[in-house]
C-alpha cells in the first residue's frame, strides 16, 4: 500500500494536485468576491483571457471530435477508426470544460440554461453558440459513452448506443460547422472595434476552416503526447494505425492550411487592406499568416512527403499554436485596437491561473478515463466494432 | 420558414414565439426606420459651457451614491472619462487645435433606432421602446457581456464588484420619467439649453435648421442621423465629431451586420446532412463495389485454379491411363516375348538335350 502511494505522488501528480488546489483557491475568491476581484476587465474589456482562450480556443482546439468521426464514419477512412475514440473522449472533456470555465466569466453563472428554456434571443449570434454548443456536449457524451459503458460492462446500452453512431456523427458535423463559425460570427458586430485586418464578412468561414486545421492538428499533437505517457494503455491497432492517422491528418491540414492562406489572402485583397500591412497590427498580422499558417502547412508537407513523422509533430504544434494565436487576435489582441494603450486589456495573474485550472482539470480527467476504459485500445468483448 | 421561428424552434422551445414580442427589431431584411413618434434628444456641443449638471441630475433620479468630488468641482473634466455603473452620462473637455476655448460632449447611451445590444443579447434583455429609448431587464441577464462588445459606442457597463447580482448599466433615457410626460433627468437639468428633448425628426430639422443659420458655428453633420442606422440622441458640434471623441460608426445598423450569418444557420441544418449523408452512401458504396470487385475476383481465382486443377487431373488421368495401356502393351509384349523365347529354348532343348545347364542358368532371368 504505502508502496503504491509512492508510486502515485510522482512528480506530475505533486505539480497537479498543487495545481488544483490554488485553482479551488482562485474558485472561492471568484464567486465570493465577484468578477472584478480576480480579473482585468473593465467596462472597454468585457472579454479577456476566459473568453478569449477557454472559450474561444478550447471550442476550436476540440475540433478533433467531428473531423476525425466524420472522416472515419461519414467519409469511409476506416484507418483513422483507432484514433476516433480518443479524439471523441478529448472533444467532449473540451467542450464539458469549456461550459465549466464559462461559469467563471458569466455574471450569473446560474442563469446559463436561460436562453435555451426561458428567455431566447434568437437575433444574438451567441445564442446560436450557445444552443449548438449545449447540444453539441450532449451529443458528444453520447457519442464517448460506449467507452465507459464498456468499461462498467453495460452490454445493452452500449449496444444501443453504437447503433446511434451514424445520425450522432451526422449531427455532430452540423452542429459544429454551425458553432465554430459562429463564434468568428460573434465578432461581425463589431466592425468599428476589431482590426480591418481580422474583420471580414467572412469571418464565419474563416473560423470553420481553421477550426479544421486545429482538429487535425490536435489530434496529431494529443497523439504524441498521449504515446509519451499513455503507450502502455495503446493496443496493436492503434500502435499500428498511429502512424497512418498522423500521415494522413498532416497531409490533410497542410491542404486545409495552404486554402487557408490563400483565402485570407483574397479577403484582404477584396477589402483592400494592404496598406494595414506596414503597421504595427500588420506585422502581427504577418507572424500570424507566415508562421502559423503557411510554415506548418509546408512543414505539414514535408513531413509527409519524407514520410518523417518528427516533423509532422513540430507542424501539429505549429498548428496548435496558430489556433491560440488567432483566436486571441481576433479577440484580445486586435480588438479594442482604437483604444489607447493605458486602457488596453492584459489578463491578471489570476485570470491565468483559472485558465491553467481549467486545462490541468482536462488532463487530469483525460488521463482518468484513459488509464481506465477503453479509448486506447479496444475492449477485448467488444471487438465486432467499436 | 422565418429565420427566428426556426431558431427558436432548433430550441426546442416553442415555448415562446419570438416573433412579434420583441421589440428591437433584430435580423430582418426588412428596413426598420424606427418608431415615427419616438422621442430623442439634441446635443449641441456649442452651447455646453461643460457644467456637470446633467451628471448631477442624472444621479438624483437614478438615486446613485454621490461620488467623492462634488459635481460642482470641474477639475474632474481634466481628465478622460467614460460612463460607468453608477454614472450614466459624463461630460468630457476637449482641447481642439485652432480653437482658443475647449469644447464640452456629454456621452450616454446613444439609443439606437435598432440597437447593438439588443440585437446581440441571447436572453431579450434589451428592449427597444417606442418611445425611443432603450432598456435593459435585469432579471433575465446572464451576464455574458456580448451587447457591450457589440455597442458601437462602447456605452454598457457592468457590475464587475458585484459577486452575487452584477448588472450590466446604462442610461434608460429615463424612460420611467418619459412615460410620465416628464423630461429626462439631464435634460431637466440643464441650464444652458444645450440638450433639447423632443421627437427625432423635430430634432433632426431643429438641428438642421441650426446649421442653416449658423453655418459658421457648425460642421455640417448631424452625428447619429446615420451611425449606426441612426441614433435617437443626436449632436451638433462645431468640430468634427471625431475630435470630440466620437467613434467613426458605419451606416449599417447592428442586425444588418449579422443577418448572413444567421440567414445561412437554417442552410446549414438543411444543406450538411444531405450532403453528410451524400458522402456516407458514396462510401458505402465505394465499399461494397470493393467488396463485390474483391468477391468476383476471388471467385474468379478459385474457378481459374479449380479448372486448372482439373485440367491438370484429366491431363494426369489420360496419362495414367496411357501408362496403363502402355505398361500392359508391354506386359503382353513381354509375355510374349518370353513365350517366344521360351518356346526357343524348349524346341532347342529339345533340338539338344544336352545343354540342360544353360536351361537352369536363364531361369531366374525369365521370372525377372
Amino acid at each position: 500500500m504505502s508502496n503504491d502511494q509512492k508510486k502515485f505522488w510522482h512528480a506530475g501528480n505533486i505539480l497537479t494536485a498543487i495545481i488544483l488546489a490554488g485553482g479551488l483557491v482562485l474558485t472561492f475568491l471568484r464567486f465570493y468576491k465577484g468578477i472584478g476581484a480576480v480579473t482585468n476587465l473593465d467596462d472597454n474589456n468585457p472579454w479577456g483571457l476566459w473568453i478569449g482562450f477557454d472559450l474561444m480556443c478550447g471550442v476550436a482546439l476540440a475540433a478533433g471530435g467531428y473531423v476525425t468521426s466524420a472522416s472515419c464514419y461519414l467519409f469511409g477512412m476506416k484507418h483513422y477508426h483507432s484514433a476516433v475514440r480518443p479524439a471523441i473522449t478529448t472533444a467532449f472533456l473540451g467542450y464539458f470544460f469549456v461550459v465549466v470555465a464559462l461559469l467563471y466569466d458569466l455574471g450569473h453563472p446560474w442563469r446559463l440554461p436561460y436562453p435555451l428554456v426561458y428567455s431566447q434571443g434568437t437575433t444574438s449570434l451567441l445564442f446560436e453558440v450557445g444552443l449548438c454548443v449545449s447540444l453539441y456536449v450532449s451529443v458528444l457524451f453520447i457519442e464517448w459513452s460506449p467507452a465507459a459503458l464498456e468499461w462498467l460492462g453495460m452490454r445493452k446500452l452500449r449496444n444501443l448506443v453504437i447503433k446511434l453512431t451514424l445520425p450522432l456523427t451526422i449531427m455532430g458535423v452540423v452542429l459544429s460547422t454551425m458553432h465554430q463559425s459562429s463564434l468568428g460570427a460573434l465578432f461581425l458586430i463589431a466592425p468599428g472595434k476589431l482590426h480591418p485586418l481580422w474583420y471580414s464578412s467572412f469571418m464565419p468561414v474563416f473560423f470553420f476552416i481553421s477550426s479544421m486545421v486545429a482538429g487535425t492538428s490536435m489530434v496529431i499533437f494529443e497523439g504524441t503526447l498521449a504515446h509519451k505517457g499513455l503507450h502502455h494503455m495503446m493496443d496493436d491497432t492503434h500502435l499500428k494505425e498511429a502512424h497512418g492517422v498522423a500521415f494522413g491528418f498532416a497531409k490533410a491540414a497542410s491542404f486545409i492550411l495552404a486554402g487557408y492562406f490563400f483565402i485570407k489572402l483574397f479577403d484582404i485583397t477584396m477589402d483592400n487592406d494592404w496598406k494595414y500591412l506596414a503597421t504595427g497590427y500588420g506585422v502581427i498580422f504577418l507572424i500570424e499568416m507566415f508562421g502559423f499558417v503557411l510554415l506548418p502547412s509546408f512543414l505539414y508537407a514535408i513531413g509527409v512527403r519524407e514520410k518523417n513523422l518528427k516533423i509532422v509533430r513540430i507542424a501539429s504544434i505549429f498548428g496548435v499554436l496558430g489556433i491560440v494565436v488567432n483566436r486571441f487576435n481576433v479577440s484580445m489582441i486586435a480588438f479594442n485596437w482604437q483604444l489607447p494603450a493605458s486602457e488596453r486589456y492584459f489578463p491578471s495573474l489570476m485570470e491565468i491561473g483559472i485558465s491553467i485550472f481549467v486545462v490541468t482539470l482536462i488532463i487530469t480527467a483525460y488521463r482518468f478515463i484513459t488509464t481506465r476504459m477503453p479509448v486506447l485500445f479496444e475492449h477485448p468483448e467488444y471487438k465486432d466494432a467499436h | 420558414m422565418h429565420r427566428r421561428k426556426f431558431l427558436s424552434l432548433l430550441g426546442g422551445a416553442g415555448i415562446a414565439s419570438t416573433l412579434g414580442t420583441t421589440k428591437a427589431k433584430a435580423a430582418s431584411h426588412a428596413a426598420f426606420d424606427g418608431y415615427p413618434d419616438a422621442m430623442g434628444v439634441l446635443h449641441d456641443s456649442s452651447r455646453c459651457i461643460g457644467c456637470r449638471k446633467c451628471e448631477e441630475g442624472c444621479n438624483t433620479v437614478n438615486n446613485f451614491p454621490k461620488p467623492e468630488k462634488k459635481f460642482d468641482d470641474l477639475s474632474v473634466l481634466d481628465t478622460k472619462r467614460r460612463t460607468n455603473a453608477t454614472a450614466h452620462t459624463v461630460v468630457n473637455k476637449y482641447n481642439v487645435a485652432g480653437l482658443d476655448h475647449p469644447i464640452f460632449r456629454k456621452q450616454q447611451c446613444n439609443h439606437c433606432m435598432e440597437p447593438a445590444c439588443a440585437s446581440a443579447c441571447f436572453v431579450k434583455a434589451f428592449t427597444k421602446n417606442p418611445d425611443g429609448s432603450v432598456t435593459y431587464n435585469g432579471d433575465v441577464c446572464v451576464g455574458c457581456r456580448y451587447c457591450m462588445i457589440a455597442c458601437p459606442f462602447s456605452v454598457p457597463t457592468f457590475e464587475y464588484e458585484d459577486p452575487l447580482d452584477p448588472l450590466v448599466q446604462k442610461c434608460t433615457m429615463c424612460h420611467p420619467l418619459i412615460k410620465e410626460g416628464k423630461l429626462p433627468g439631464c435634460v431637466q437639468a440643464c441650464p444652458k439649453e444645450a440638450l433639447t428633448f423632443g421627437k427625432r425628426s423635430d430634432l433632426i430639422e431643429i438641428a438642421r435648421e441650426r446649421i442653416r443659420k449658423h453655418p459658421d458655428r457648425y460642421v455640417k453633420k448631424i452625428y447619429g442621423e446615420k451611425e449606426a442606422g441612426g441614433t435617437n440622441w443626436l449632436y451638433l458640434a462645431p468640430v468634427k465629431h471625431t475630435e470630440l471623441g466620437q467613434p467613426v460608426v458605419g451606416k449599417k445598423a447592428a442586425p444588418e451586420l449579422t443577418a448572413g450569418a444567421l440567414g445561412a444557420v437554417p442552410m446549414v441544418v438543411g444543406i450538411w446532412p444531405v450532403l453528410l449523408t451524400g458522402a456516407y452512401a458514396i462510401s458505402k458504396r465505394k465499399e461494397k463495389i470493393a467488396a463485390e470487385d474483391q468477391k468476383a475476383a476471388v471467385a474468379q481465382a478459385v474457378s481459374e485454379t479449380q479448372s486448372a486443377a482439373e485440367d491438370k487431373l484429366k491431363a494426369a488421368m489420360e496419362k495414367a491411363a496411357k501408362d496403363k495401356e502402355a505398361s500392359i502393351a508391354r506386359e503382353t509384349k513381354k509375355a510374349v516375348a518370353n513365350a517366344e523365347k521360351e518356346f526357343e529354348e524348349k524346341l532347342a532343348a529339345l533340338q539338344n538335350p544336352e545343354s540342360e545347364e544353360v536351361e537352369e542358368s536363364s531361369k531366374p532371368e525369365g521370372d525377372a
